[in-house]
């Protein structure tokens, strides 16, 4: 048996309020009032669709040590932040997986994390085991005063495909290849460019996705009402529901796309959702997961019994209750790059990075791999050959030691209003890992009041600095408090 | 255990610029500034001079790296000119090794100057540093102020004071030095501030205000050091000696072990226990009159009470808010307005330290004149909390 032996995904924290942008566009764009409703997920500054995709991968591999399991990453995506340089090789990194993982970007459309989901399928039972991890993530970037900016949202999913521990049984796909535009996006490009959206829902997603969701079910065996959960990403209101209608698929079937709260995530969407549904899903129910872009490709599962002994670290429906609202609609520009604000002198520092340095040093930097002194017990970040116990400073006692996953206190901290910062303040401070070791590191994901001597934090991969005049984004990892989450059942009505 | 440094060396001169945003003045008009009135202090010529040490932090706004620039300021007669750097703690440190030249007897007479241009920047504040291509990859872009402002968290903490007494305590090492730079015409700041104004000054680095934060100046500072015999041959009497040098630099424990607090600077209390056993002193609070400490920001002064065993742990807030530093308090602190008012050009800030010592001593500090004193400490500390030089001088009048 072959199917999802994990899963997981991730929101970022911040939610704009759609209200906020209407409000301010209105003078412009009077026409979007109606979608003056609910919220979108918005990347912090020091995001984008490599950190969530870490993110997502951590969400569905959890805190566990080993993950010589993962075999393969294939990374799906249309906003990946380099064209050269292997996105997904970055994540491997970020996740201290073996070098010998089979690592790919795919993208192109918005279904590719389906394409790539049929792909990892396939190697699973071309090499007869070893689980490949499929993510997706997008960070789509919109013009402001556009529908796109109010409809998208951000966010990444993650599943785990192997043949032990299967949660949810692969029975079959459906593709579907047309050359139907209903946008584009050129290389070099930031924003897509859309057609007239009453020709992509009439000729495109009508009548397309239902051939793919068709020949899916047949390829599965399964007929169309047997369908519990059917999974369709779209920006637009009840097509899924008229899709379903057109498949024989049941009404109650469809899978509430979080338009209200999340908004679209592009290619992660169908991933993220059906991580969602796996979280609930009950043993034996047939989930078809379908998405559209360049054609269409579907999906069919059956749920197993195995499907309650799994739960990912937070999952999707925490990740959505742990949301706070944003109504600072001159801040999501800013982070999308469709603001300049005046950054004053401080702003032009150069930060461009070695990449000597930062390949030497890549464990530490991409890891967070510390060294622990395997006499004295003590944990050095960054490694270093000779360890700074005071009196006995030993040599070369120092072994790989892996920070990311454990939990830290704040020793000391401070929130500084001086250096050039995209989301002021700038706040850091030194954090206390439990079982040892100590990094001045930077806080993430806070609001005013959330850091504090003691404070419990975690660790996740963001961007570090952006090398503007160069195009490069360096990573490292970030220390965000821990968060009580709202329970799943609130959420879960979406 | 060596024999340290106490009375083999003697200060011959000393000369310091108007410290500010000086617009008018280039680096090497600041140095000239300096040096001209340490030499007319010493009463010798440039040919007297052996050996130079020259103290400057932010070479690339400055006047670039090497020797070079102060020999060429001051057209030296092609003697050693060393470039001292090390963070704001270099201006002692070329202090110590134009007196350790001496004392070894390898010169006769050396200088050490200072000299930081800081305010061709276009901007408020430090500048950025460069720290090499490996630290800004995960060490966050931080800045002095919440640098030196995480002592507050952790001192908070630690001591579980209240942060409103904690404000007002930092708030009063403030006020304390502007009160007495106003009695300084060479200070950058030369007006009083009330209790109302720091408390409500705009934050810089939570907890610290603007009043908490020491200015950004330009300006140079130099001495010339020589053995006492020297300097009475040279008609010089009533000598101010150096007693103790000492210079502790972390090793990477407090930044990186989870044995610090956070709440006190480890070197500093490593320096200032050697300086005191070099200089003989065994009863800090009785025998030092006046210290001149690195208040790079006032939570740095109020801590670093403790590090030098001027208080006790835990007790720098009820001991700054009861007087104990203040002019005419028990050992009065910054008498010359401290980096707070006198202002910090990096670089010259250990020598303008010791300045203030040198007047003191001699009786020639003008309106802010302390009565009889006899021993000066000065705490000149560069780079962070959790990773810095700490450099502990201690200087008195020669032994009679």
């Amino acid at each position: 048996m072959i199917g999802i032996v994990g899963h997981g995904g991730y929101v970022p924290w911040l939610r704009l309020s759609r209200r906020t942008v209407v409000d301010a566009n209105a003078w412009y764009a009077p026409q979007f009032a109606s979608k003056a409703k609910g919220t979108r997920a918005m990347v912090n500054f020091d995001e984008d669709s490599l950190t969530m995709a870490v993110a997502a991968a951590r969400d569905c591999l959890g805190a566990g040590e080993d993950r010589d399991h993962v075999r393969g990453v294939y990374l799906a995506s249309n906003t990946l932040p380099f064209v050269e340089r292997l996105n997904a090789g970055i994540v491997c990194e970020a996740l201290t997986l073996r070098d010998d993982v089979e690592a790919l970007d795919l993208g192109g459309s918005q279904r590719t994390a389906l394409s790539a989901v049929s792909q990892a399928i396939a190697r699973v039972k071309s090499n007869n085991g070893g689980n490949v991890l499929v993510l997706a993530a997008d960070t789509r970037k919109t013009r402001a005063a556009s529908a796109q900016e109010l409809d998208y949202g951000d966010g990444a999913g993650a599943v785990l495909i192997g043949n032990k521990g299967v949660l949810a049984e692969f029975l079959g796909a459906g593709t579907v290849n047309v050359d139907f535009i209903d946008h584009f996006r050129a290389s070099g490009e930031d924003i897509d460019y859309h057609w007239e959206e009453r020709w992509v829902r009439d000729e495109g997603l009508s009548k397309l996705a239902p051939k793919a969701i068709l020949a899916a079910l047949e390829t599965a065996n399964v007929k169309a009402g047997q369908i519990d959960h059917f999974i369709f990403p779209s920006t637009f209101a009840r097509i899924d529901r008229q899709i379903a209608k057109t498949c024989g698929i049941k009404a109650e079937a469809v899978v509430n796309t979080l338009s209200e709260s999340v908004g679209d995530t592009g290619t992660a969407h169908g991933l993220l959702l059906l991580s969602l549904v796996l979280e609930k899903a009950l043993p034996g129910q047939l989930i078809l997961l379908a998405q559209f872009g360049s054609g269409a490709e579907a999906l069919v599962f059956r749920v197993t019994d195995a499907v309650r002994s799994f739960r990912p670290a937070k999952g999707v429906s925490q990740w959505i209750g742990r949301g706070v609202e944003e109504k600072n609609y001159t801040k999501f520009l800013s982070f999308n790059d469709q603001l300049r604000l005046e950054r004053g002198m401080r702003g032009e520092q150069d930060r461009k990075t070695a990449l000597t340095t930062a390949y030497r040093h890549k464990s530490a930097l991409m890891g967070l791999v510390a060294g622990r002194c395997e006499v004295t017990g003590t944990v050095h970040f960054p490694p270093s050959r000779i360890s700074y116990d005071q009196g006995k400073p030993l040599q070369d006692t120092q072994k790989p030691y892996k920070l990311a996953e454990r939990r830290g206190r704040v020793l000391s901290w401070s929130a500084e209003y001086l250096s050039f910062h995209k989301s002021p303040p700038h706040t850091y401070g030194q954090v206390d890992f439990e079982g040892g070791g100590r990094i001045l590191m930077e806080f993430t994901d806070i609001a005013k009041g959330d850091i504090a001597s003691d404070t419990n934090v975690e660790m996740v991969f963001r961007i570090k600095d952006v090398d503007e005049r160069r195009a490069f984004t360096r990573y490292f990892w970030k220390a965000t408090p821990i968060r009580s989450v709202k329970p799943a059942a609130k959420t879960a009505k979406e | 255990m060596a024999s340290g440094i106490k009375d083999k060396v003697a200060v011959l001169g000393m000369g310091c610029s108007k410290f500010g945003e000086r617009w008018d003045a280039s680096p090497e008009d600041l140095m000239v500034e300096a040096y001209n009135e340490a030499m007319a202090d010493a009463g010798i010529g440039p040919e007297q001079l052996d050996a130079a040490w020259f103290s400057t932090h932010m070479p690339d706004i400055g006047v670039g790296r090497a020797g070079m620039a102060l020999a060429i300021a001051l057209r030296l007669p092609n003697i050693a000119v060393t470039r001292v750097e090390n963070a704001c703690a270099g201006g002692s440190d070329a202090v110590r090794g134009a007196v350790y030249a001496v004392a070894s007897g390898a010169c006769d007479i050396a200088i050490a100057v200072g000299m930081e241009k800081l305010k061709d920047t276009g901007y408020g504040g430090l500048p950025t540093a460069t720290v090499g291509t490996y630290i800004p990859q995960w060490y966050p872009n931080a800045v002095a102020p919440a640098n030196f402002a995480q002592l507050a968290s952790a001192y908070q903490r630690r001591f579980q004071v209240d942060p409103k007494l904690l404000k007002r305590a930092i708030s009063h090492v403030s006020i304390k030095s502007h009160a007495n730079g106003a009695k300084n015409p060479k200070a950058h700041f030369q007006q009083a501030i009330t209790e109302e104004q720091c408390l409500k000054a705009p934050i810089i680095a939570e907890p610290l205000g603007l009043y908490d934060c020491a200015g950004v100046s330009d300006g140079a500072a130099a001495v010339i050091v020589t053995r006492p015999d020297i300097a009475h041959s040279l008609g010089k009497r009533d000598l101010v000696t150096f007693k103790a040098l000492q210079l502790a630099t972390s090793n990477g424990w407090e930044m990186h072990s989870n044995d610090w607090d956070g709440s006190y600077v480890h070197t500093a209390r490593i320096a200032a226990k050697k300086a005191y056993a070099e200089a003989g002193i065994t009863k800090p609070r009785e025998q030092i009159s006046m210290t001149e400490v690195h208040d790079c920001f006032s939570i740095t002064e109020l801590i670093t009470m403790e590090d030098l065993g001027l208080s006790d742990d835990g007790q720098a807030v009820r001991d700054v808010l009861d007087g104990v530093f203040d002019a005419d308090g028990k050992i009065p602190c910054q008498i010359d307005g401290g980096l707070k008012c006198f202002g910090h050009p990096i670089g010259a800030s250990g020598i303008r330290m010791l300045y203030e010592m040198y007047l003191q001593l001699n009786g020639r500090a003008g309106a802010r004149q302390l009565k009889d004193p006899s021993i000066g400490l000065i705490h000149n500390l560069g780079g962070q909390p959790s990773q810095n030089v700490c450099s502990v001088s201690i200087v008195g009048r020669e032994p009679g």
